[in-house]
């Protein structure tokens, strides 16, 4: 069995945290580009150079790219033959997000749900924990700001509503969050499963590269065809107008029970935070 | 798109009716900060009729909670926030004399009828520009709340501050329009 130590995991999540904060993807700044040269609004051809000019700031480590640096969402694929050594692994994620969030500069944003009292180093992180074959710990962390998060739904469709109903609830859906999440997005949807592992999938799909297809046939024409209907809904960059409204749709699917049709729509910002590390 | 319209808080009501839904406005001097938090405790006050920590008539607040800033800065990133989770405040402070708002989103139809009947604007700053906009924040000093950490109430100097204006106190709405001139139906 091998053994990985939990030091290890701290570091890997501490680095992440503030790498997610200041580098953005190129799989974005490849979107912002691309999204450039067919968006027709001038107001929103300004809004993404804005945002291509303020990931380059960001670049530089001085400011992050956005002041809600997010809720740490940590996704852990442990090896079912890795030993975790030197404390339990849940608070060497913990203590990763709280050196990284203060290291970093980046602004502590989980607080009391009543009080709201903050908790002022930016934990608890959230944490899924799923264990897989081999001897490797692979962690991915998403910084999820919450402006986006908000407006994202779980829905439980009826069986009859069918891949139509589904197509225009997400649709209805980014519409009605208008400028709020800040356009442009990305939209992770989940269909099926039960309601909290609609809510998951949603997430997950998030996580994928931006603009790769799913490699199911069926899902991908699907994500085309909701993309397609969100960007004539006329949002565009910021809000303010134009034919970017969405970057990228990108959907997951588990079976789920013969009464049920659960749908869940993870919105994200165009601060598209995810890294991962393989230990 | 025309010459942005230069703005420098305090606002008269006259300033305040001339600016329409789309004008782009630079914004020099001094911006107050306050989130969900720091408008519950302002508004807390008014219910019992005790004085604010800040002179608010004619001035600006943007919505913003700014990420720490390291030595040598004046403020860390410091983009807007979505504004409608302060529209059960809004009007009240604009009810005070607050002349103007600055973030990003929809307000609700309370806080836009409260606009028109006081003169008030409301602006949009680009949301998740949070670095670049950093760089028009000259200096940063926190005025009330300090316990509440970045929701705490900042007096902000700024030069050349970008914004748009969403709603003006004609009612005119620039995400309505926005959406209209772009939608395919």
């Amino acid at each position: 069995m091998r053994e990985i130590e939990s030091g290890e995991i701290t570091e890997a999540v501490r680095k992440m945290s503030i790498e997610a904060a200041y580098k953005l993807g190129h799989d974005v700044m490849e979107a912002f580009e691309k999204n450039l040269k067919t968006e027709t609004s001038p107001t929103g051809r300004e809004v993404l150079k804005q945002l291509v000019e303020n990931a380059r700031i960001a670049e530089e480590g001085l400011f992050p790219m956005c002041q809600d640096t997010g809720f740490a969402v940590i996704f852990v694929e442990l090896g079912q033959d890795v030993h975790v050594t030197g404390g339990d692994l849940n608070q060497a994620i913990h203590e990763g997000v709280r050196q990284g969030y203060s290291e970093g500069f980046l602004r502590k944003s989980v607080c009391d749900p009543f009080t709201r009292e903050n908790t002022c180093d930016n934990t608890p992180a959230i944490i899924h924990i799923n264990i897989v074959p081999g001897d490797r710990i692979k962690l991915t962390l998403a910084g999820k700001g919450g402006g986006s998060e908000n407006m994202s739904r779980v829905m439980m469709l009826k069986p009859s509503d069918g891949k139509e109903g589904i197509i225009d609830y997400v649709v209805q859906r980014v519409s009605e969050s208008g400028p709020n999440p800040c356009p442009p997005t990305i939209i992770g949807v989940g269909i099926g499963g039960t309601f909290e592992k609609a809510a998951l999938l949603a997430k997950e799909a998030l996580l994928r590269t931006l603009g790769e297809p799913s490699t199911d046939p069926e899902l991908a024409a699907m994500e085309e065809e909701i993309l397609e209907r969100i960007n004539r809904l006329g949002i565009g960059p910021g809000g303010l107008g134009g034919k970017t409204t969405s970057m990228a749709v990108h959907v997951k699917l588990h079976p789920c029970h013969i009464a049920s049709l659960p749908v869940a729509v993870n919105i994200n910002c165009h601060a598209h935070r995810h890294k991962d590390i393989l230990l | 798109m025309s010459e942005p319209i230069r703005l420098n808080p305090p606002l008269t009501d006259e300033e305040v009716m001339k600016l329409r839904a789309g004008d782009q406005v630079l914004i020099t001097g001094t911006l107050y900060t306050g989130r969900d938090a720091a408008h519950k405790r302002l508004v807390d006050l008014l219910d019992s009729g005790e004085p604010l920590p800040v002179d608010l008539a004619g001035q600006i607040i943007y919505f913003v909670g700014p990420t720490p800033s390291r030595p040598g800065q004046s403020i860390g990133s410091a983009g807007p926030t979505t504004s409608y989770r302060m529209d059960a405040y809004s009007p009240r402070l604009i009810e005070r004399g607050l002349k103007g708002m600055i973030g990003k989103g929809s307000r609700s139809k309370e806080v836009v009828d409260s606009m028109i009947e006081h003169k008030a604007v409301y602006m949009a700053a680009v949301g998740g520009a949070a670095a670049l906009i950093s760089r028009k924040i000259t200096s940063c000093e926190i005025v009330a709340y300090e316990d509440l950490g970045p929701e705490a109430i900042r007096k902000l100097e700024v030069t050349d501050f970008p914004a748009i204006v969403v709603n003006d106190c004609q009612g005119n709405d620039l995400y309505e329009q926005g959406i209209e001139e772009y939608r395919i139906a």
